[in-house]
C-alpha cells in the first residue's frame, strides 16, 4: 500500500535521523581536525625553528673553536719562529689533524705583506695593507671574512688572528673549506624538499642553498628584516610556487643569517595521511548511518502499513458483524410483521375458492380465470412465506444444543445427501479429512446446516462436471474446514457482501440468498470463524474455523 | 354425528371472520373471538370440542395464558396452537401445557383441517 501519507512520513523520519545524527558528527569532524592541524603546524613549526637554532649554534661553536685555536698560536708563537714556512707548515699539519677544515694558513707583517704561507696557491709576497679586513683584523684582534672569490677566484672565507711581537702587530691567516663548512650548514637539511644555507647582511648566499640560487648570488631573503637574537619562522611561496616554511636564525659569531627550510606540503604529509584517514572514516560513518537510516525507516513504515492494514481487517470484520447482527434483528422483525397479512391473504383467497364452488358461480365463463389466478396467489404466498421462515428460522435467538459431534463424520452424512444432487451434474465431491480430529461439543444440526450450504453452493457454483474438495485439518485451537470448488469463482465486487442475507450469485428465483448469511451466523455464535478466497477461473474456498470445546466428561 | 364446535381465537380481525366462515361452510359450529378474554367468556358459557388459538396477541391477554384458563374451564376442549415461526418455543410450552399441538402461520386451511381432525380422532377416543 503506497500513500502519500507514508512516502511524507517516511521522508520525513530519514531527514530529522540524518539531520540529527550527522550534524554532531560533521561537527566533531570538523573540529577535529581543526585541532589536530593546529597542533601539528605549531609543531612542525617548533621543530623547524628548534632545528634552525641548533644548527646556528653548531656553526657558531665550528667559528668559535676555530678561532680559539688559532687564538693561541698567535698568543703562544714568536713572529720570527712561525714566520719560518718550515714551522709553519708543522703548525699547518698539526691544527688540521686536531681540528681541520683549513685550507692554507699564512702569517703577515704589520705592513700587510704575506712572510709566509702554507697552502695549494702561490701567495707568498702579497700586500693585504689596503683590504679592509687587514685594517680590520689588526685593530680588532680577530676577523672573520664573509665569502668572496679574492685572488685565487674560488668562493672562500677566512679567519684572521692578531697577534704581538714587540709592539709590531702581525696577523695569521686560515681560509676555511668551503665544503666542509657547507657540509656542516647542510646537514640541517632534512626530506626531499628541506634546505639549509648562510645569508650575510645583504642577503648574498654564503653556502650553496639546494635549490635556486648559488653562493654568491643574491638571495630572495632579506636579513633586516630579522630583528634580535631569537628565531623568526615564516611562510612564503618560493620560485616553484610552492608555499615554504622558513626559519632564521642569527649568527653569535659574525652578522650571518642561518636559514632552514621546508615544503610546508613535505612537512605536513604525515597530516594529509591522517586528514585522509579522517574523510574516508567519516565517509564510511555518514554512508553506514544513511544506509542503516532509509533500512530501518523503510522497516518502521512497512510495520506501520502492515498494521494498518490489519487494523482495517479487523474493523471491516467487526462492521461485518454488527451488520449482519443488525440485519438479523431487523429481518426477524420484518418478517413477523409480514406474516399476519399473509396469514390474512390466504385465508381470503382460501375463501374465494371456497365460495366459487357455489352453483351461482359454477356457470360463470371466467371461473377457470379466477381459480387460476387464486392458485397464483396461494403459490406466490407460499412463496413469501418460504422466505420469512426461513429468516425467522435463521434469525431467531436459539442457544445452539450442544452434543458430541464428529466433524468428519458430519460432512460425510452432509456429502451423502447431496451425492445424487453432485452426480447428476457430473461433479464429484472428494474428501480429504484428517483422522485425528477429536469430537467436540456443538450443535451437529447447525453445523451440518452450514456444510450443506457450503457444499451445494460449490455445486451450485461449477453447475456442470467439475470437483468439489472438502479437506479438515486441526490446530491446537480450531478445527478447520475447507471447502474449495473449481468453479468460475466469486468477482471481488461480490466477494465484500457474500455473507450479507438476500445477496446472491446466483440466478433470480434459484437463491434467497440467506444461505451463507445463515452459516455466518451460526459459526459467529459457535464463536468459529468462516472466510472465503476466490480468483477469478480458479475457484473459491471457503474456510470454516470451528472453536475446538471438548465435552464435558459424563 | 353432530357437527363439531370449534371456537376461534384471533386479534386479527379479517383472520378471524374468514376462518371462521370458512369452517362454517365445511359444517362445523364455529365462533369467533378477538381476544382471550372474550374466549374465556364464550368457553364459560358454551362447550367445545376445539380451540384454534393465536399464540401471540398483543395487548390483554396472551396465548398460553389464556390456554392455562381454558384447560381449567374445558379440559375436554383440544387446543390447537396458531404460532409465528419466532415463538415456536411459546408453542412447546404450550404443547407441555395441555394442548393439542401447534402450527406455524400462515397457514392453509388444509393443514388446519388435517390437524382438526386428528384432534377430533383423539377426542373422540377419549370419549369412548
Amino acid at each position: 500500500m503506497q500513500h502519500p501519507l507514508y512516502d511524507s512520513l517516511r521522508n520525513k523520519l530519514i531527514t530529522i535521523t540524518l539531520v540529527v545524527s550527522l550534524t554532531p558528527l560533521i561537527i566533531l569532524g570538523g573540529i577535529v581536525y581543526y585541532q589536530f592541524e593546529k597542533m601539528y603546524r605549531e609543531k612542525i613549526v617548533e621543530q623547524i625553528r628548534y632545528r634552525a637554532q641548533s644548527q646556528a649554534e653548531a656553526v657558531d661553536l665550528f667559528f668559535r673553536k676555530r678561532s680559539a685555536l688559532l687564538g693561541i698560536m698567535a698568543d703562544t708563537s714568536d713572529y720570527l719562529k712561525i714566520s719560518d714556512e718550515s714551522y709553519l707548515s708543522r703548525v699547518f699539519q698539526i691544527i688540521n689533524f686536531r681540528q681541520g677544515n683549513f685550507v692554507d694558513m699564512g702569517v703577515i707583517d704589520h705592513a700587510g705583506i704575506h712572510q709566509a704561507y702554507i697552502g695549494p696557491y702561490n701567495l707568498r709576497g702579497r700586500n693585504y695593507g689596503e683590504q679592509p679586513w687587514f685594517n680590520e683584523a689588526l685593530s680588532r684582534g680577530l676577523y672573520i671574512s664573509d665569502v668572496y672569490t679574492g685572488f685565487r677566484n674560488l668562493p672562500h672565507f677566512i679567519i684572521a688572528v692578531r697577534g704581538h711581537e714587540n709592539s709590531h702587530p702581525w696577523i695569521l691567516r686560515a681560509t676555511i673549506d668551503s665544503e666542509v663548512f657547507e657540509n656542516i650548514v647542510r646537514s640541517a637539511q632534512v626530506g626531499k624538499t628541506g634546505d639549509a644555507y648562510i645569508v650575510n647582511r645583504s642577503g648574498i648566499y654564503q653556502t650553496r642553498p639546494r635549490y635556486g640560487g648559488d653562493i654568491l648570488g643574491q638571495s630572495p631573503v632579506t636579513p633586516e628584516t630579522f630583528a634580535g637574537s631569537t628565531t623568526t619562522v615564516w611562510e612564503q611561496r618560493n620560485l616553484y610556487g610552492k608555499t615554504v616554511l622558513y626559519a632564521g636564525c642569527w649568527l653569535k659569531s659574525l652578522p650571518w643569517l642561518l636559514i632552514v627550510s621546508q615544503e610546508v606540503r613535505e612537512e605536513m604529509e604525515s597530516l594529509f595521511a591522517t586528514q585522509y584517514l579522517e574523510f574516508a572514516i567519516m565517509g564510511l560513518g555518514i554512508l553506514a548511518i544513511i544506509l542503516t537510516t532509509v533500512f530501518t525507516t523503510r522497516l518502521t513504515i512497512r510495520h506501520l502499513i502492515a498494521n494498518e492494514i490489519r487494523m482495517n481487517e479487523m474493523n471491516a470484520q467487526l462492521i461485518q458483524s454488527d451488520k449482519l447482527a443488525a440485519l438479523g434483528k431487523m429481518a426477524a422483525g420484518v418478517a413477523h410483521e409480514i406474516n399476519n397479512p399473509l396469514a390474512v391473504i390466504l385465508q381470503k383467497t382460501g375463501w374465494m375458492s371456497d365460495l366459487l364452488l357455489e352453483e351461482e358461480f359454477q356457470s360463470s365463463k371466467n371461473m377457470e380465470e379466477f381459480k387460476n389466478a387464486i392458485v397464483k396467489i396461494e403459490t406466490h404466498v407460499d412463496r413469501a412465506k418460504k422466505v420469512v421462515r426461513n429468516m425467522l428460522g435463521y434469525a431467531r435467538k436459539m442457544e445452539p444444543h450442544l452434543e458430541d459431534v464428529d466433524i468428519n463424520d458430519t460432512i460425510r452424512q452432509t456429502i451423502a445427501l447431496l451425492e445424487n444432487y453432485a452426480r447428476t451434474n457430473n461433479i464429484d465431491i472428494e474428501t480429504n479429512l484428517a483422522e485425528d480430529l477429536p469430537i467436540i461439543a456443538a450443535d451437529q444440526a447447525q453445523l451440518q446446516q452450514v456444510f450443506l450450504n457450503l457444499i451445494s453452493n460449490a455445486i451450485d457454483a461449477i453447475g456442470k462436471d467439475g470437483r468439489v474438495v472438502v479437506a479438515t485439518t486441526r490446530s491446537s485451537t480450531h478445527i478447520r474446514v475447507d471447502v474449495s470448488d473449481n468453479g468460475p469463482g466469486i468477482p471481488e465486487s461480490k466477494l465484500k457482501r457474500i455473507f450479507d442475507p438476500f445477496f446472491t450469485t446466483k440466478e433470480a428465483g434459484k437463491g434467497t440468498g440467506l444461505g451463507l448469511w445463515v452459516s455466518y451466523s451460526i459459526i459467529e455464535k459457535m464463536g468459529g470463524t468462516i472466510s472465503v478466497k476466490s480468483e477469478a477461473e480458479k475457484g473459491a474456498v471457503f474456510t470454516v474455523a470451528i472453536p475446538i470445546l471438548l465435552p464435558e466428561k459424563k | 354425528m353432530a357437527a363439531y364446535r370449534i371456537l376461534v381465537v384471533d386479534d386479527e380481525q379479517d383472520f378471524l371472520e374468514t376462518l371462521v366462515n370458512r369452517l362454517i361452510k365445511r359444517k362445523f359450529k364455529a365462533v369467533g373471538a378477538l381476544s382471550g378474554e372474550e374466549a374465556l367468556s364464550k368457553m364459560k358459557t358454551g362447550l367445545f370440542d376445539a380451540v384454534i388459538l393465536d399464540v401471540k396477541m398483543p395487548g390483554g391477554m396472551d396465548g398460553i395464558e389464556a390456554l392455562r384458563e381454558m384447560k381449567k374451564i374445558q379440559p375436554s376442549a383440544e387446543v390447537l396452537l396458531l404460532t409465528g415461526h419466532g415463538s415456536i418455543e411459546t408453542s412447546i410450552e404450550g404443547v407441555k401445557l395441555g394442548a393439542f399441538d401447534y402450527l406455524l402461520k400462515p397457514v392453509r386451511l388444509e393443514e388446519l383441517l388435517e390437524k382438526l381432525s386428528l384432534a377430533f380422532e383423539k377426542k373422540d377416543l377419549q370419549v369412548d
